[in-house]
This record gives C-alpha cells, sequence and structure tokens, in this order.
C-alpha cells in the first residue's frame, strides 16, 4: 500500500462504503471497484458523458473527478435509480422510446436527462439539445434521446 | 402449416431489444467490464515515426519501476509465436513491430503491470532509438511511385482467390487491383456529345466505437480463453489457432455486447498481442486502448477517385471509366476486400453499356484502414453521385429527372454481368423526392442567407462468399435458446434473430434467450460486418428453426404423441426421457450464391443481394461566413421486410447521422511527417447532440428480398450512402460553390466562396 492513499468513506447509492484511494484515481475507477460497471471510461478526458456520476446531486464527469473529492458524499450512479425492480420514469422512457442503440452511453444519458428534468420538467427540442451536447453517442440514437426526454417529462408531469 | 402457439406474427412487430432494460439500468455486459483474477494490465509503447528502422531498444527503466511484472518487445513475441504476423487479406502486421515501424502509433513494445497506472508511467520510461526513413502518405503517390516501399514482400493470406497472384510479389505499394472492363469505353467516349471529368476525395476518419477496443487473453492448460469485444469470433478463433499452429478447439472465444463497432472491431486487431502477452506471462492480460489509441488501430480510407463520364445528347450517361486509389495505410487488414466489394459497385446504380473500373488498394504509411459502416460504399457514392449532380447541372437537367433516366432497372445486367433482382432504386428515389417535396419550389432565401437542396442514392453488393451456421435448441419444459456467433453490437441483431426464430417457432421473440458469441458453444459465423447478418444468419436461423419443428415432430411420432409445434415440447420429452428432461436441436446453415468474378471483373452472380439507401437534405448557407446549418435531412432505405420496425428507424437514422460527421466534422489531420495532431474528441468532433439537422425524417420502401428470410436484407449501412454528396449538391444549390473534397467543412465553403468572388485565399493546410 502507497504512503499516499487515503481511507474514504461515502454514500453509494444510499450504501455506506469506505475505500484505500491514491490522489490520481478518479470517481469513475473507485465506483468500478465496487462492482458498479454502468458508469464507464470511454474518452478519459470528459467529453464525451459515458462515466457521468452523481455527487450530491451534481452530474460530474466520473473519468477527470479525483476519488478522493468523494469523501462523506452522496454518490449516485445509474444502478441506484430502480426501485423495488420499478424503472425510473426516465430509465422507462428511453426504453419505450428506442432511444438506445449500442448502449454504452446509455447511462449517462439517462443521468444528465434526470438533471434537466428535475430543473425544467418540460423543457422545448432547444433546452433538451443544449442540455445533452456534452454526452456523445456514436450509433447516433439522437433523435430517439430528445423524444425519450420529452415522453419522460410528460409522464412525470402527469404523475405529479 | 401453422404449427403456432400464439397467432401473433413476430415478424414486423415493433419490439424492444431484448437487451434493453439492461442497458438501461447499466447492467449491459460488456467486455468493458471483464475482470479476472491475477489479471495484468497492458500499455503500449508506441512508434512516433510514420517509417523508420528500429536500431534498439531500452527496456531497463522501464523495467526497474516498482510493481512492472515484464517489459515485452517483438522478441520476447517470437519465442512464443515464431512467424507473428497477421490479418485476414495479408499476414502482414506484427504483433509488435519488428526492425521497422510502418506508421505513427504502431505498437513497439508493452509494460506489464497489475496496476494500469504503474504500466501507464513505466511505458513513458521505454526507450526507442530509431533510424528515420521516407514516407509515403498519399495514396496516388504510393501506387504509381516506388521509392518508398512500405513492404518489401507482400504476403497474401491464401483465403482469397484473386489475391494469391500477388504472393511474393516485390516493388510496389499496391495490394489489390480490381479491374472491371464491360464494353467498349473507348469508343463510347469518342462518340459522346458530352465528356465529364472529375476527380473527388474523402478524408481519413476513424470509426471510434464509445467502447475502446478491448481484449483480455487468459491462459490455461493447453488451451486459451479469449474475452474480446470483436465483431468477428470465430475467425479470431482460427487466426489465433493458426498463428499457435493449435487445433481451433484449444482458442476458446467469448464476446459480450459490444459498445458500438462500425468495422472497427472486425477480424483481428489486440487478440493476437493479448494472446502472445498471456503466453509469455503466464498469467490474464487485458489490453485495453484509449480513446487517442483507437486512432492508430483501425481507420476509415481516404480515397482519391477520379471519374470520368461520355453523356448523350438526351443526358444519358453512355460509358463511363473509374480510377480509384484506397488509402489502406501501413497494414491491409480487411482493405483487400473493400476495394474489390466496392469496387464492384463503383460505376453506381446507373444502366451503362460501357464501363471500365481499376480500383487499388495502395500500402502507405498512415494508420491501417479497414472495413467502416458502408465497405467502402460511402466513398464511392460520394463521386458518382456528386458528379451525376454535376452532370446534371451542366446539361440543364433536373438532377432526380437525370437519375431516373440513367437508373438501372430490375432485370437489367449491372455491368458486372450480375441481373439487378429485388432492388428498390427507384422506390427510394422516388420515396426521397415526394419526401423533399422535389416538385415544389424550394423558398431559397434572402439577402446573405441562402437555401439549397440536394438528393444522393447509393447501393451495395453484399460480401461473399460467407457462411452462417445456427443451432436452436428446446429444453425439458419447451423454451428455446437460439445459438449464433453474430454479435449484437447496438444494431438490434439479437432481436432480430429471435424474431426470426420465433416466427417460425409459434412463440414470441422476448421468450427466446439469445446466447452471446462463444466459439466453444455458438457455431460459426464468417463475421458480424457488411449488413450481412439479417440476411444471411437470418436464413441460417430459419432453418435452424424449421429442423427444430421437424425434429420435434419425428419425437412425436417416436412417443406417439401428436405433433402440436413448440406447444407440447415438455410433453414429448417427458414422455421420451420420463422426466423433465433432454434437449431437442435443431441446425441451419446459409451459403448465399456467389462467383468469383473472372479477369474482367464479371460475374453472373457478383451479390447475393443489393442493398439500396437515399438521402435528401436541405441547407441554410450564410455566404458572408460559409456557416450552414442542415433545415432537413431525409433517409430512405430499401431493406426489404422490415424484421423490427422499432430498430429499423435507429438503424437509418443512426447511419444517416454518423455519416454526417464524415461529411462535414471529422478529419484526422497529419502533418508532414506523419504526425497525427487530432487524436482526442476535443480535436476530432464526432456528430453530436446539437449537429443534428433541424427536421429528419426516415423510410423504408414497402419491398421484399425475395431470398431473404421473411422478406429480408441488412440496413445497418444503407442509411450512410446519399449523405455526403446531398449535402455537397445543397450547398452548390445554395450559393454555387462545389466541395469536391471531405469533409465539407463551413471553412471549406468560406474559401470556395472566396475564390468564386475572385478573391482567393492562401492555403494553410499542411495535411500530406
Amino acid at each position: 500500500m502507497s504512503t499516499t492513499s487515503t481511507l474514504i468513506q461515502f454514500r453509494l447509492n444510499g450504501e455506506p462504503v469506505s475505500r484505500q484511494v491514491e490522489p490520481h484515481h478518479t470517481l469513475l475507477e473507485l465506483v468500478r471497484e465496487c462492482g458498479l460497471h454502468g458508469a464507464r471510461e470511454s474518452c478519459g478526458q470528459g467529453l464525451c458523458g459515458c462515466c457521468t456520476i452523481v455527487v450530491n446531486g451534481q452530474a460530474v464527469t466520473g473519468c477527470i473527478y479525483p476519488a478522493m473529492h468523494a469523501e462523506e458524499a452522496e454518490v449516485g450512479t445509474i444502478e441506484g435509480l430502480e426501485q423495488d425492480g420499478q424503472l425510473d420514469p426516465v430509465q422507462q422512457a428511453f426504453m419505450d422510446a428506442g432511444a438506445l442503440q449500442c448502449g454504452f452511453c446509455t447511462p449517462g444519458f439517462i443521468l444528465m436527462a434526470r438533471q434537466l428534468l428535475q430543473q425544467n420538467s418540460e423543457p422545448s427540442d432547444h433546452e433538451i439539445r443544449h442540455f445533452l451536447a456534452g454526452n456523445l453517442c456514436r450509433c447516433g440514437a439522437y433523435p430517439e434521446i430528445i423524444e425519450a426526454v420529452k415522453l419522460a417529462g410528460q409522464r412525470m408531469r402527469a404523475a405529479a | 402449416m401453422n404449427d403456432t402457439n400464439t397467432p401473433e406474427r413476430q415478424v414486423g412487430r415493433r419490439i424492444d431489444r431484448l437487451e434493453s432494460r439492461s442497458k438501461v439500468t447499466g447492467t449491459a455486459d460488456y467486455t468493458h467490464n471483464v475482470v479476472l483474477p491475477r489479471m495484468l494490465h497492458a500499455k503500449i509503447v508506441r512508434s512516433v515515426h510514420a517509417h523508420a528502422r528500429i536500431l534498439s531498444i531500452d527496456t531497463s527503466a522501464a523495467a526497474a519501476v516498482p510493481g512492472v511484472v515484464k517489459v515485452v518487445t517483438a522478441q520476447d513475441v517470437m519465442r512464443v509465436i515464431p512467424d507473428p504476423h497477421y490479418g485476414p487479406a495479408f499476414h502482414d502486421q506484427p504483433i509488435l513491430a519488428i526492425d521497422k515501424v510502418r506508421h505513427i502509433g504502431e505498437p513497439v513494445a508493452v509494460v506489464l503491470s497489475d496496476d494500469v497506472h504503474i504500466a501507464e508511467t513505466a511505458a513513458a520510461l521505454v526507450s526507442v532509438e530509431y533510424e528515420v526513413l521516407p514516407a509515403v502518405f498519399d495514396e496516388v503517390q504510393a501506387a504509381n511511385n516506388t521509392d518508398v516501399l512500405v513492404h518489401d514482400v507482400l504476403r497474401p493470406a491464401g483465403t482469397f482467390p484473386d489475391l494469391k497472384h500477388l504472393a511474393g510479389r516485390k516493388g510496389t505499394n499496391v495490394a489489390l487491383d480490381y479491374r472491371l472492363r464491360h464494353g467498349d469505353v473507348k469508343t463510347a467516349f469518342a462518340q459522346a456529345a458530352h465528356v465529364f471529368d472529375h476527380t473527388f476525395r474523402t478524408q481519413q476518419v476513424v470509426h471510434v466505437p464509445l467502447e475502446p477496443m478491448v481484449s483480455i487473453a487468459q491462459p490455461l492448460d493447453r488451451r486459451i480463453i479469449i474475452h474480446t469485444a470483436s465483431q468477428s469470433p470465430s475467425f479470431v478463433r482460427l487466426e489465433i489457432a493458426r498463428l499457435l499452429g493449435w487445433a481451433e478447439n484449444q482458442v476458446q472465444v467469448k464476446t459480450r455486447l459490444l459498445g458500438g463497432g462500425f468495422g472497427a472491431k472486425l477480424y483481428i486487431k489486440l487478440e493476437a498481442l493479448a494472446v502472445a502477452l498471456a503466453l509469455i506471462a503466464h498469467r490474464p492480460v487485458r489490453v485495453a486502448l484509449t480513446m487517442e489509441e483507437q486512432f492508430y488501430m483501425i481507420t476509415k480510407h481516404a480515397t482519391t477517385f477520379r471519374i470520368r463520364s461520355a453523356v448523350d445528347a438526351d443526358g444519358r450517361i453512355t460509358a463511363r471509366h473509374c480510377e480509384v486509389y484506397w488509402n489502406g495505410g501501413a497494414y491491409a487488414d480487411i482493405g483487400p476486400r473493400v476495394t474489390q466489394k466496392s469496387g464492384f459497385t463503383a460505376g453506381g446504380p446507373y444502366d451503362i453499356a460501357n464501363l471500365d473500373i481499376d480500383s487499388y488498394q495502395v500500402y502507405t504509411n498512415l494508420p491501417p484502414a479497414g472495413a467502416f459502416r458502408g465497405f467502402g460504399i460511402t466513398q464511392v457514392v460520394w463521386a458518382y453521385e456528386s458528379q451525376a449532380d454535376l452532370i446534371a447541372h451542366k446539361l440543364g437537367m433536373d438532377p432526380v429527372a437525370f437519375r431516373r433516366l440513367n437508373l438501372l432497372e430490375n432485370g437489367r445486367p449491372h455491368a458486372t454481368g450480375t441481373v439487378l433482382k429485388d432492388a428498390g432504386l427507384r422506390l427510394v428515389l422516388d420515396r426521397v423526392a415526394s419526401a423533399m417535396d422535389w416538385d415544389k419550389p424550394l423558398d431559397r432565401g434572402t439577402g446573405t442567407v441562402r437555401r439549397g437542396r440536394g438528393i444522393g442514392l447509393g447501393f451495395k453488393a453484399l460480401v461473399a462468399p460467407t457462411t452462417s451456421v445456427a443451432t436452436i435448441t428446446a429444453g425439458g419444459d419447451g423454451s428455446c435458446t437460439l445459438l449464433i456467433s453474430t454479435v449484437e453490437m447496438g444494431q438490434g441483431s439479437d432481436t432480430a434473430m429471435a424474431i426470426v426464430a420465433a416466427d417460425v417457432l409459434g412463440l414470441r421473440a422476448e421468450d427466446i434467450r439469445v446466447v452471446n458469441p462463444d466459439t466453444d458453444v455458438t457455431p460459426y459465423d464468417m463475421a458480424t460486418l457488411g449488413s450481412r447478418s439479417t440476411f444471411s444468419m437470418g436464413n441460417a436461423v430459419k432453418q435452424a428453426a424449421q429442423d427444430l419443428l421437424d425434429k420435434v415432430r419425428a419425437l412425436a411420432q417416436e412417443v406417439g404423441l401428436p405433433f402440436e409445434g413448440t406447444r407440447n415440447i415438455s410433453t414429448l420429452l417427458k414422455k421420451k426421457f420420463g422426466m423433465q428432461a433432454g434437449t431437442v436441436v435443431g441446425t441451419g446453415s446459409f451459403v448465399p450464391p456467389y462467383q468469383s468474378p473472372d479477369a474482367d471483373g464479371r460475374s453472373p452472380d457478383i451479390t447475393p443481394n443489393w442493398m439500396v439507401g437515399g438521402t435528401g437534405i436541405e441547407v441554410e448557407v450564410d455566404t458572408e461566413t460559409g456557416q450552414f446549418r442542415i433545415v432537413r435531412m431525409e433517409n430512405v432505405v430499401d431493406c426489404g421486410t422490415p424484421l423490427n420496425p422499432k430498430v429499423v428507424q435507429t438503424q437509418i437514422t443512426g447511419a444517416a447521422i454518423q455519416q454526417l460527421g464524415a461529411t462535414f466534422l471529422e478529419k484526422m489531420e497529419f502533418d508532414a511527417e506523419g504526425q497525427l495532431r487530432n487524436a482526442s474528441f476535443s480535436e476530432y468532433k464526432i456528430p453530436g447532440i446539437l449537429d443534428l439537422p433541424h427536421q429528419m425524417g426516415y423510410a423504408a420502401v414497402d419491398s421484399q428480398q425475395s431470398t431473404g428470410p421473411f422478406g429480408a436484407k441488412g440496413l445497418g449501412e444503407s442509411g450512410c450512402f446519399g449523405v455526403a454528396s446531398a449535402m455537397a449538391q445543397a450547398i452548390d444549390d445554395a450559393v454555387g460553390v462545389r466541395i469536391v473534397s471531405l469533409p465539407i467543412t463551413p471553412e471549406a465553403v468560406y474559401r470556395a466562396l472566396a475564390e468564386q468572388r475572385g478573391e482567393p485565399l492562401a492555403n494553410t493546410d499542411s495535411t500530406p
């Protein structure tokens, strides 16, 4: 064990976790070492959104976010959305709208779409595009993703 | 016969992908996630020169880093694999560079460690001394000039008959020359009313699947398991077995869901390196690329296409000569197949009585080029459709009318001699035109904002010869499992195959379990490429399902009970075995008809089917800045019967959006020494959500592929075909400038507008 490592404690999808981390470890590495693989490394530069993780309610790019900053934080990943076998409305809308192909970028889009809908339950096309501009989908499922966000917003408003 | 449990047809149902729930919950299983006990991480030391002799490699500083298990060079590789050259068409690519490097980023050495960060740090300490050699980058120059030879001797793999004559050839960079000779081109040109001569270029681009390439080799007693994000597990198995001199059954290749492929993960990529490292280290080894490293692994061919056409007074194309140079980079990969298959249709979907084609696969000192969504078709469509628009313009004809006049009709022989059948060329063209309201006048804008529109149409011959084998089992409770080596990479193949099987078996597609490819378990399939799975594997799956029903019927007869399709399999098995036990197995295989071309490039059976795609684009161009905006894009394909309309939709629009990247955003930028300047998403922009056309439509025409499963054929690529040329035409239509080299950037448009005004700008581009 390196002398630079630090023991940190945080909550991961609501459960308490303590881990030894190094200064160069990213939050993405940390959650993946915890066995959660929904956040993924793709560009490695915080430019594609595949590594999106929620820290204290705020979506961050996990591949460039220092693991040590998770100390005492509430860390949320895509795996934390499903409750008692029920998908989150945004997850369900992505399925229903067919808003995914290879699926590698999908968790990042869903987490960002949730952030948007929390701030604005009825976003326009323009607002959806603007908010999701930092997430990339090489399969080009963007039209269906826009539909999914609208559909989720409709359902969330109807349920509210 | 109707042996169905459920009356509902499966073909044509809009159903969710079988794996979609796992994809929205983050639990989807990718090779990216595989972690094995005692697994080492490999970091690759890469060449910093495009062409150089390796004088020495000093690994001592790297090996001295605490935590480094081993530093590996080609000398170590050759102790476990004496001839470490691999490749599907040529055995030209060394696992690690031997004596020479031939492109920037070529793997030279590898550092192994339990900790990926230690491996990365140590890799930077490996010191390689080079003697830099002159390099060649341009495909036309490399083909016609032998001052710089990328390879001293050509080494075809022997699997393709049209490459055998190249064995042992020296003094050339041309790795395949496909030629077609049809009619009398020379005489037709001499008699032509109009002659057109244009050269169009495409740039080198890269697939960048968001799951970067990854392979993990796990050595066991006299066998090896390879977990790999591959589109072709069957090929990996046979190529690794060949390299090791082992039997195929000693090599087990397992794939999972792929986080995108697009051709990048075809044939053999990191697997040979992972296997060599695992055999050297006697431990599992993970080789995983970063996004930057993907730029050095495999790319899409840059091309130069000179197209000359003879046209009569009525606007009919009477003769054409196509000369296509494909920049294959330093290693052939599957480039020679791209050159040949796209060579077949380089003349375009037109009825041309006299046609010559020369298509050359050329070695250069750039990163290798292979197949990228379309297998070379997008490059040839770019040229022949761009020229179609230029001819129509010159003759004062409407671009759609010009195409309608020249279109090849079903029942007419294509220039290769193969008769066109089940190809919805006219259907697609007409549908694009109607979706674009082509007959109505366009609002052309005012002042500095001008509007224009264009249409592009392309077609493609299917890759052949190929083999697909499928197995379906029914267990003791009658539930069915489909075993195929088709790789689910986002195209929806697992679902499509389940639909085909379920339709035959009278089940719901969701009730069929589709097993991920595992060469110990799933039977042979050539590869998941070129939109071949729906057609080829679909036919094999349909046959396997029918065979399963035949086996159930025989079982019913054997045990003396009525045959009720899949409904009473459990009863039949229970009667036979006395308990819930046993398995019924159905198998099927499919080899589409195909005949290799003769010396003139002709064959009565060049393709098992024709795929068709067309695009219409309307743009708005700012004449002061060259900036443009796609107001509207309509994409139409002929995919025969849409098996699953929900996936068909995303495949059409997704292909078109991806092709927008190559059309106006993406270009690998090399400097004069062959150094890549933009190997990152910060500088190499792929289409994002803000790049979407303002309005997008899609359609699949009402058509049937008579030889396909339930009338279906592939469509993963068709949405790409017509995009680029439609864009060039739309811009030309708007502001009167013609871009002949991709990508069509605002800067390119601005420069062309400046030149149009008689104020040309200085060229600052140093790209070789």
